[in-house]
């Protein structure tokens, strides 16, 4: 692989850039692979990344219905943040977290990872008490955080009205080191170390079976023909339930749209990322300069990929309360992407009842913070077949066990 | 130069000047401009710098489809930056400012970007910057960002204010042209109720300037002719200004209404934001013209030859004196006759066709004017404003055969239907190959709630451009079979790149993309890079990212992708079409719901006594309470610490109004609140309360509360004030979902009663002076109730207690709340009376060990967990969350449990600070094993006390506990009884 660096930007500048080589090769599915990855989202991608890096597994293929990158990681608001309540929570997402601030150096792929630092505002007691529970939590756990009061808040954004009529801001969570990456960069990033481990991204190529035997799974059959696999690592999102009813089992999913929009560009007028949980929205500017904001999902499951109209209008009522300036702007683009949503809003990473088959997800609303992380820990247990220390907590059985991993209190319902 | 003509204009009134200024530079327009027209009318061509090379831009078009030409508009409070001037109406007095330069529009220093083109193609940020790992966020990142961007950030609050409104009908036309008109009326004859918006202040579309006839009639004569006769029907409304936006599931859409942008400061909203729900919807929404690639064509003085047409005939505005025109079809010829009509020079006309025949081609021969056929431009000439073009053959590879003087480009690529409303909810297009055009494939359109086609697309939106043709169509809104050519026109002949065989060097000059600086080769390169689908394509080089999302540059750009990688465009596909089709205010979203009520705001009949009695709020759920009384002076702890003294030594006063209050009735209702409850509720006696827990599915305790046994077949169900919309849910849930046929009926009265708790040793007292009622311990004992009149008002009084002292709650009609609640202050002026708020009475029920939902809960603890066993029945087959509660983890002993926790040194455990255990669990964080869940100082003990969940906790009485606080400092607590006040109840029992 050719090493980006300014000195090749240069170099090609001379010939107008005609020696790029492609970023990921395109090639035919082989007949059988050591590990098939349903799902070239970034989860799917970063567990095929870290089989190769850290097991040495690289006869993988990585199968993708549409384009890779083009879901969940396509469609988030790219926040990325490890300030969590629970234990093994906070685990998994600090090591992403962790892991994005050399990723850009560890796949020479700018991913724009920009720890700006971000704000989980207290606009009520119960939030301040929940956020300082938060803070005591993460010092154990070894995270960054810190309580800060309304007046720090102020100044690190001046553009926050914290004295509103009906939530004032009382002070917030703040995680310095957290912040925001270039979405799409983290999908094509990881793809592209992963076609130079000699991997094999299949895109346009929808799985419509899973092929078993004796409760061991055999291979999948797609749209590109049947590729048979030692191990199957289902990595789909929102269409997770899907996948697993095609191995035979079912999963505690809820699958719902979450929506999301953006401003016209403007000039930088806010460099952290503010959640505001109590009246529900959440933003940040983008480095094009676009005001970034989340909201909430839909009330009803579906497996559209649309903006719908109700939340948006909370959501921008909530936001424009908090950042009046708000109002003169005007909304550019909303979307929505399907969530995967568990029961106890926490992410899936398990062995299954079909054997060599294991699946990755449940990340709901959160889960583009937690790509290295995810992918690390996914990696580890499909090579070594029983979750390691980062995925243990994780797995189906909980639910079985009433062994939840609930956010709620903390995280509100917004990542 | 650009200068406004000396006849002319359709749409401006000469007799109206309007004053304005850009850049403080004072200049004047007239009545019926928009600020474009006023612009280019008064010799601005410069407008702004584009986003990423800063190189300078004028006007593209003269509509929606303008990447360019955006300013920053008005001040202060009424600032807004991004404003579109083709589709901003001018007012006197608008001031404006160009964007994304520095120091100044004609000298941006931000152009060395420009020069550096080369070294900054598309992505090359995700190849660079990377080293050393720090630099991105403090170096990098903050260069690219004050670079990027566009508007300055407004900083004040909005001036102006917003509405909302919802409309219904039978069929909504989007688009006021010729085909919305034409499609309006004929819904309308058959009796069908009309809604017809239009995004501009006119009627009619383009037909006005394009000409022609219609019905025998000019253009402008038969709109005033269909006009009138629509207005005269009752069942069609008609909306200008107003644009559909985006059409949603069940034809939902809605309508962007512009109503006081030019009268800034009138009293009236400025934008109305229409809901309109509509069962069918016809899109005619027009058609925008495309681009041509060549070198050069974003400098100013470039554009649309439909734009350029538009300035002439509409505003009377010429962008230029010598127009050379360069094209792909006929429609172009339309922009050559009328300049030659305003007595404009057209130095030649390039037609990229091989020969080029027909009515509009002849007529401007006939005029004298050069077409060169099979001809193109190689480059333009100029900086900020075109000086001449070189041209060249399309079929070769750019050698120029001849330089022409010129200071205006009008181009034309030929013109690709508006399908946004078509496609926003899933409506998909075909390729028309021989117009080179995607246009909605009628035979899948967007499905409404009956599964039937909930849209159909007429006219130009339609790809059906001909008069006659649009007519036809419109009468029966059925597609057209067969899509005729335009009125007399030759087919066009699709132009990608100009010319065919352009070098890099020129393919390095073309822009797609005019905003975001998106060239021809930066879409080869990322087709040469793999990133092959469109999406990719799109996201890789920002193509179609910029506030105009991408209307002129799409299809342009997905044509060149698909020459790229060697496929038919079909194939390539289009990106996503997403709502709003322009961008819309956020005032408008927010509507009125600002300020104190931008959510429902929800009051006690007692909130206005609060207010005016020094109540210091908090907000819980939609509701304010008083948090204390603040009196004159007074700190917030000093408050609350007198309010819970005086409640125990004396008698205090709260507003409980907020508390859930849900009647449950039926014949089945002591059975569902069995299954709903993990207590037994179908055995309560009549004129009995008891406290009751409710559990999710999982298991966790969601919400408690009182119960009272009203009559043989009623409950009434206390539940948390911030609980009780969502408990209410919980239950139709089960009602309507599961056990539908169960007979019980719940209805949520929470607003029809006030309450007020009278809580201290003188609560007896004060409600014996209020009289009316035996409120004695025989008549009235603990947890039970009673119906009668108190004060002369009809009242419910409940003996209960959250706080372990003597204690009444009383519910009273709403209407009643505030005389009760004088009537209580009055009763109570020589017992001791005082008010009091949430935090004493958190405080109060701390100091009794008793539980709050959200602190001792959090969605991870079971009632077991609390010691609160004793309330989940034994008795009963199941309850929703009994099965949960079996599971191996909820049953398990290392459970941390309940108990209370005292600091060795009396002060105050902070909020949710964790018990250190020895060691570090497999991810290496410090174990715990356990947490403060509630934490006060009492007033009564005069020490700091606290509630916590702690492993084994009840066993361990006595063990002292470390919790690490700020700065390495550890806090040591010791376990205890969590019943810190008055243990065996002494005090409530009386």
């Amino acid at each position: 692989m050719r090493r980006y660096s300014v000195f090749a930007v240069a170099r090609e500048a001379l010939r107008f850039h005609q020696g790029w080589a492609r970023a990921w090769a395109n090639p035919e599915p082989k007949k059988r692979y050591d590990v098939v990855i349903v799902g070239a989202g970034g989860h799917g991608l970063a567990t095929a990344y870290y089989l190769g890096k850290n097991y040495g597994i690289r006869n993988v293929a990585i199968v993708e219905k549409g384009w890779l990158g083009g879901g969940n990681t396509g469609r988030n608001t790219t926040i990325i943040r490890s300030n969590y309540l629970q234990d093994p929570s906070a685990a998994i997402y600090e090591k992403a977290r962790s892991l994005y601030e050399g990723l850009s150096q560890d796949l020479n792929y700018n991913v724009m990872f920009s720890p700006r630092g971000l704000l989980m505002l207290g606009q009520t007691e119960h939030e301040v008490r929940g956020y300082k529970r938060t803070v005591w939590a993460n010092n154990l756990q070894g995270i960054e955080t810190e309580w800060i009061d309304t007046a720090r808040v102020q100044k690190l954004v001046p553009i926050m009205n914290t004295l509103g009529p009906r939530y004032p801001v009382l002070g917030a969570l703040y995680q310095a080191r957290g912040g925001t990456a270039r979405h799409d960069a983290v999908a094509w990033g990881y793809a592209r170390a992963c076609s130079d481990m000699g991997m094999d991204i299949l895109q346009n190529c929808e799985v419509t079976g899973v092929r078993s035997a004796a409760g061991q799974v055999q291979g999948i059959d797609t749209s590109r023909g049947p590729i048979d696999c030692g191990k199957l690592a289902i990595v789909v999102a929102g269409h997770s339930s899907v996948l697993a009813e095609m191995a035979g089992f079912r999963l505690p999913i809820e699958s719902m749209a979450l929506q999301a929009l953006v401003s016209e560009p403007i000039k930088p007028c806010m460099d952290v990322v503010v959640m505001a949980n109590t009246v529900h929205g959440y933003m940040s500017q983008s480095d094009k300069g676009e005001m970034v904001i989340g909201g909430g999902t839909d009330g009803f499951n579906n497996y559209t990929q649309r903006g719908s109209w109700q939340h948006v209008e909370e959501t921008v009522r909530a936001l424009i309360e908090t950042f009046p300036m708000l109002s003169r702007l005007k909304m550019m683009r909303q979307w929505g992407g399907i969530v995967d949503m568990t029961g106890d809003r926490s992410p899936i990473l398990s062995t299954t009842p079909l054997g060599n088959c294991f699946v990755n997800c449940g990340w709901g609303t959160g889960g583009f913070k937690a790509i290295p992380g995810s992918g690390w820990a996914m990696a580890e247990l499909v090579a070594k077949g029983t979750p390691g220390p980062l995925a243990a907590e994780f797995g189906l059985n909980r639910f079985k066990e009433g062994r939840f991993i609930d956010e709620s209190v903390a995280a509100g319902v917004a990542h | 130069m650009s200068t406004r003509l000396a006849t002319g204009g359709r749409l401006i009134d000469r007799t109206k000047p309007l004053n304005f200024t850009f850049n403080g530079k004072r200049l004047r327009g007239f009545a019926g401009d928009t600020l474009a027209s006023a612009l280019l009318g008064a010799n601005q061509m410069l407008l702004g710098r584009s986003f990423k090379y800063h190189r300078p831009r004028g006007l593209v078009g003269s509509g929606v489809e303008e990447p360019n030409a955006l300013v920053g508009l008005g001040r202060s409070g009424r600032f807004e930056p991004d404003q579109r001037t083709t589709t901003t109406e001018l007012f006197d007095g608008a001031e404006t400012v160009s964007q994304n330069h520095w120091p100044t529009l004609d000298l941006d220093i931000g152009v060395v970007n420009n020069w550096a083109y080369r070294f900054l193609p598309a992505g090359f940020y995700y190849k660079t910057f990377m080293f050393p790992r720090f630099a991105w966020k403090h170096l990098f990142e903050p260069i690219v960002r004050r670079s990027a961007g566009l508007g300055r950030a407004p900083s004040l609050r909005d001036e102006d204010r917003y509405e909302q409104a919802y409309g219904f009908c039978d069929v909504l036309v989007a688009g006021g042209g010729v085909a919305g008109l034409a499609a309006a009326l004929a819904a309308a004859r058959k009796g069908a109720r009309v809604i017809v918006l239009e995004q501009t202040a006119h009627w009619g579309g383009r037909a006005p300037v394009d000409g022609g006839t219609i019905d025998g009639q000019s253009p402008d004569d038969w709109i005033r002719n269909t006009l009138q006769t629509i207005e005269k029907m009752e069942n069609v409304t008609l909306r200008r200004r107003c644009m559909a936006a985006g059409l949603y599931d069940h034809g939902y859409v809605l309508g962007y209404e512009q109503i006081a942008d030019t009268t800034p400061g009138d009293g009236r909203p400025r934008h109305r934001l229409w809901r309109i729900r509509a069962a069918r919807v016809v899109t005619a929404t027009g058609a925008l013209e495309r681009p041509l690639a060549f070198a050069g064509n974003d400098v100013p003085g470039v554009m649309l030859a439909s734009g350029l047409r538009d300035y002439l005939v509409n505003w009377a505005v010429s962008p230029g004196d010598r127009t050379v025109i360069v094209t792909n079809n006929d429609d172009a010829y339309r922009t050559a006759l009328a300049l030659h009509e305003a007595g404009l020079v057209v130095p030649a006309i390039l037609d990229a066709r091989a020969s080029v025949t027909g009515a509009l081609p002849d007529a401007a021969r006939a005029l004298g004017i050069r077409v060169l056929e099979g001809r193109g431009i190689a480059k333009v000439h100029g900086g900020k404003r075109v000086t001449g073009v070189s041209v060249c053959a399309q079929a070769g590879e750019g050698s120029v055969l001849e330089d022409i003087a010129c200071d205006a480009v009008a181009m034309s690529g030929g013109w690709s239907p508006i399908v946004h409303l078509w496609s926003h909810c899933g409506g998909k297009l075909l390729w028309d190959a021989p117009r080179a055009m995607f246009r909605p494939d009628a035979a899948r359109p967007p499905t409404g709630a009956d599964g039937q086609p909930m849209a159909v697309a007429v006219g130009a939106a339609n790809g059906v451009f001909a008069l006659s043709a649009i007519l036809a169509e419109a009468k029966d809104t059925a597609p057209a079979p067969a899509i005729p050519a335009p009125d007399d026109e030759a087919p066009m002949a699709p132009v990608w790149v100009m010319p065919q065989g352009a070098p890099d060097a020129l393919r390095y000059k073309m822009w797609l993309d005019f905003q975001n600086d998106v060239k021809v080769s930066d879409v080869q390169l990322a087709a040469r890079e793999g990133y092959a689908s469109v999406e990719h394509t799109k996201r890789y080089t920002t193509l179609g990212m910029a506030t105009d999302q991408g209307k002129l540059s799409n299809i342009n750009g997905l044509a060149i992708l698909s020459d790229a990688l060697g496929q038919p465009i079909p194939a390539t596909g289009t990106t996503t079409f997403r709502p709003p089709y322009t961008p819309i205010s956020f005032g408008a979203i927010a509507g009125e719901a600002r300020g104190e009520i931008f959510q429902p705001l929800r009051r006690t009949p007692m909130h206005e006594w609060h207010a005016t009695h020094g109540a210091h709020w908090e907000p819980v759920g939609l509701w304010r309470r008083p948090y204390t009384y603040l009196r004159h002076g007074e700190g917030l702890h000093d408050s609350v610490r007198r309010e819970v003294r005086n409640t125990r030594a004396a008698v205090g006063l709260l507003d409980a109004s907020t508390l859930g209050k849900i009647v449950v009735k039926g014949p089945d209702a002591g059975k569902f609140l069995d299954m709903l409850y993990t207590n037994m509720m179908s055995t309560l006696p009549v004129g009995k309360c008891r406290y009751g827990l409710m559990c999710s599915e999982n298991g966790f305790l969601s919400d408690d509360g009182v119960v009272v046994r009203l009559s043989e077949d009623s409950w009434l169900c206390h539940t948390t004030s911030g609980g009780a919309d969502r408990i209410h849910g919980w239950m139709e849930d089960w009602l309507q979902c599961e056990w539908w046929d169960w007979k019980v009926h719940t209805v949520n009265l929470t607003e029809q009663f006030a309450q007020v708790a009278v809580v201290g040793p003188n609560a007896r007292k004060l409600l014996e002076k209020l009289g009316g009622m035996d409120v004695s311990a025989a008549a009235l004992p603990f947890m039970t109730f009673t119906e009668g009149v108190l004060a002369g008002i009809r009242a419910r009084v409940f003996r209960i207690s959250f706080s372990g002292e003597l204690s009444y709650e009383i519910a009273v009609p709403a209407s009643e709340g505030m005389a009760f609640w004088t009537a209580c202050l009055q009763a109570g002026e020589d017992l001791g009376l005082m008010p009091y708020g949430t935090e004493a009475l958190h405080i109060m029920r701390a100091e009794k060990g008793f539980i709050m939902i959200g602190d001792e809960t959090d969605g991870t603890v079971i009632p077991q967990d609390l010691g609160l066993g004793w309330a989940i029945s034994k008795k009963k087959a199941d309850y929703l969350g009994k099965r949960a509660q079996e599971r191996a983890h909820m049953a398990n002993p290392d459970r941390w449990q309940l108990v209370g926790l005292e600091t060795l040194d009396g002060s105050v455990l902070p909020d949710g600070v964790l018990a250190l255990a020895a060691g570090v669990n497999g991810n290496g964080q410090k174990n715990t094993q356990g947490r403060v869940t509630s934490t006060y100082f009492s007033p009564t003990l005069n020490k700091g006390i606290a509630m916590g969940l702690v492993r084994h906790g009840p066993q361990r009485m006595g063990e002292v506990l470390d919790f690490p606080t700020e700065g390495g400092k550890v806090v040591q607590a010791r376990i205890c009884d969590p019943v810190f006040y008055d243990k065996d109840g002494e005090k409530q029992n009386v």
